[in-house]
């Protein structure tokens, strides 16, 4: 069994938001839809503050609230634990937007453009009818995954099977891989590592783990 | 160490969504109240056309709310874990349930729609509930209070009626004054919970400005409305005031519970752990749609 997972080393984030950028480019999202977004916290009280820059996103949990309300079953679980959206079924009801504690997902109405009501050229060429209306959310790239398994390649070391973001992180701070390999660099990772998961107590089994060693 | 921040008030769900709550709620309570109120004789048909028009136009809001509205019939797709398939599916059936009772004069038919309305109403508190993104919804003790107020609700519309034709009886003020009563202790307890579990500040402080006004608009003044035939004899008008308080009080209560506290949980840094963690593969439950 396979179950892909996702790690953001907070120590080593740097806040560029190069993996936001590169998701956008990589699932032609429209203005203000982030799918891997950075979040820049401030914390504790003055003078004792610390500002950590955060990655966050669809956490593919295992227990996914917004499969379980999904009344059209458009958000589905692949066994490889990646949460999908069939953009064919579902009807916009905004029922998973709110069923998701990680404010993951989004749903855009209408045809949206980085420069006024006329698409770009790339942006005509990447617009996609079937996503308005409907939500959409990070899928962890899964058809660059696929793509690349059936090439025998190995997502999270092979860049043609890993996410986007995971691929431009200028830091390092964004891995890939499969959990149930004790040998995978995010078992390593985690082995090594003090790291939580966002929301534990609503038992949602996240697949997306932070490292973070307190200095 | 846990942090919280980042919560923000979700968009989603707007007042069109509230309808369905608001409406559908006190349209589903009237089928229940009104075939008890009524019994043993079969309620009603106005009273029955009222319930279904309230249970229809919450139902129409949501279908102008969803961004695919042709595809509404995909929304029965999920009955297995999804309570807004079950609501959906329970609606259908309460709507030929209440048209035949009603038509036919049919206290099976009527009962019958009855329970398909209690049905209908805890699929709605259920549809909150299962909101796992929203603390405030999320709150177990939401389900009695969603219940509450549409049974108080569909009371408060029987007596205004009954009222209307002369046949309202003591015993059915009575009914209101406990059950509108009821509805205040559980909107009590409900947010000395949401205080008591940290909820997000703008639920807390939108429930906080609420809750004056809902004391009163839901609870003293139908009280006093209720009251004032027994002192003043001629003042038959106060039970209508009532009603009409007890019915705008709980749409206001599911007005600002769906579109002003609903702040989202927001994001968190959560208890720090060391070694590898356990391997947790994809949790199954029956009708989970799986991709292969």
């Amino acid at each position: 069994m396979t179950r892909y997972v996702m790690i953001a080393d907070l120590n080593r984030c740097v806040g560029c938001q190069t993996c936001t950028a590169a998701c956008k480019h990589t699932n032609a999202t429209p203005p203000e839809i982030q799918w891997r977004k950075v979040l820049d916290v401030e914390m504790g009280e003055f003078p004792n503050v610390e500002r950590i820059f955060m990655p966050v996103g669809c956490q593919h949990c295992a227990d996914p609230p917004c499969m379980h309300v999904c009344p059209s079953t458009a958000t589905a679980q692949r066994d490889d634990g990646i949460v999908t959206i069939d953009y064919d079924l579902c009807i916009g009801c905004g029922y998973c937007m709110v069923a998701c504690p990680y404010d993951a997902r989004y749903k855009v109405d209408e045809a949206r453009f980085a420069y006024g009501k006329q698409p770009s050229a790339t942006e005509a060429l990447r617009f996609d009818e079937g996503t308005l209306g409907v939500a959409q959310k990070c899928t962890f790239c899964a058809d660059r995954i696929d793509e690349g398994t059936a090439r025998g390649l190995t997502p999270g070391i092979d860049p043609e099977a890993t996410p986007a973001c995971v691929n431009s992180c200028i830091a390092n701070a964004l891995q890939f891989g499969d959990i149930e390999d004790e040998h995978s660099n995010v078992s390593e990772l985690l082995a090594e590592n003090a790291y939580f998961q966002m929301h534990e107590e609503l038992e949602t089994e996240t697949g997306f783990y932070y490292l973070w060693n307190e200095e | 160490m846990t942090i919280s921040f980042g919560s923000k008030l979700q968009t989603n769900w707007d007042w069109r969504a509230a309808c369905n709550f608001m409406f559908g709620g006190s349209g589903s309570g009237l089928l229940v109240m009104m075939a008890i109120l009524a019994a043993p004789r079969p309620a009603p048909i106005v009273l029955a056309f009222v319930a279904l028009a309230l249970v229809g136009f919450g139902l129409l809001m949501v279908w102008f709310e969803i961004g695919r509205p042709w595809r509404f019939l995909h929304v029965f797709f999920h009955p297995q874990t999804s309570w807004m398939t079950r609501e959906g599916s329970v609606g259908i059936v309460l709507f030929v349930a209440t048209l035949v009772g009603g038509l036919m004069q049919s206290v099976t038919m009527t009962s019958l729609a009855a329970v398909l309305g209690f049905v209908f109403l805890y699929c709605q508190a259920r549809i909150l509930k299962a909101a796992a993104g929203i603390p405030a919804w999320r709150e177990p003790v939401i389900v009695p209070l969603i219940i509450a107020s549409g049974l108080v609700e569909g009371t408060a519309i029987v007596v205004m009626f009954f009222q209307a034709i002369n046949a309202a009886t003591p015993w059915m003020f009575g009914l209101l004054v406990l059950l509108f009563s009821a509805r205040l202790w559980i909107w009590c307890v409900y947010r000395n919970v949401l205080i008591r579990r940290k909820a997000p500040a703008g639920t807390l402080q939108a429930f906080a400005k609420l809750h004056r006004e809902f004391f009163m608009v839901g609870f003293l003044l139908p009280l006093l409305f209720v009251l004032t035939p027994l002192v003043l004899e001629l003042a038959i008008w106060a039970t209508y005031f009532a009603g009409v308080f007890v019915l705008v009080s709980g749409w206001r209560l599911k007005y600002v519970l769906v579109v002003k506290a609903s702040f989202k949980q927001g994001y968190g840094i959560g208890k720090l752990r060391r070694g590898r963690p356990g391997v947790k593969p994809p949790v199954r439950r029956e009708g989970d749609p799986i991709q292969f």
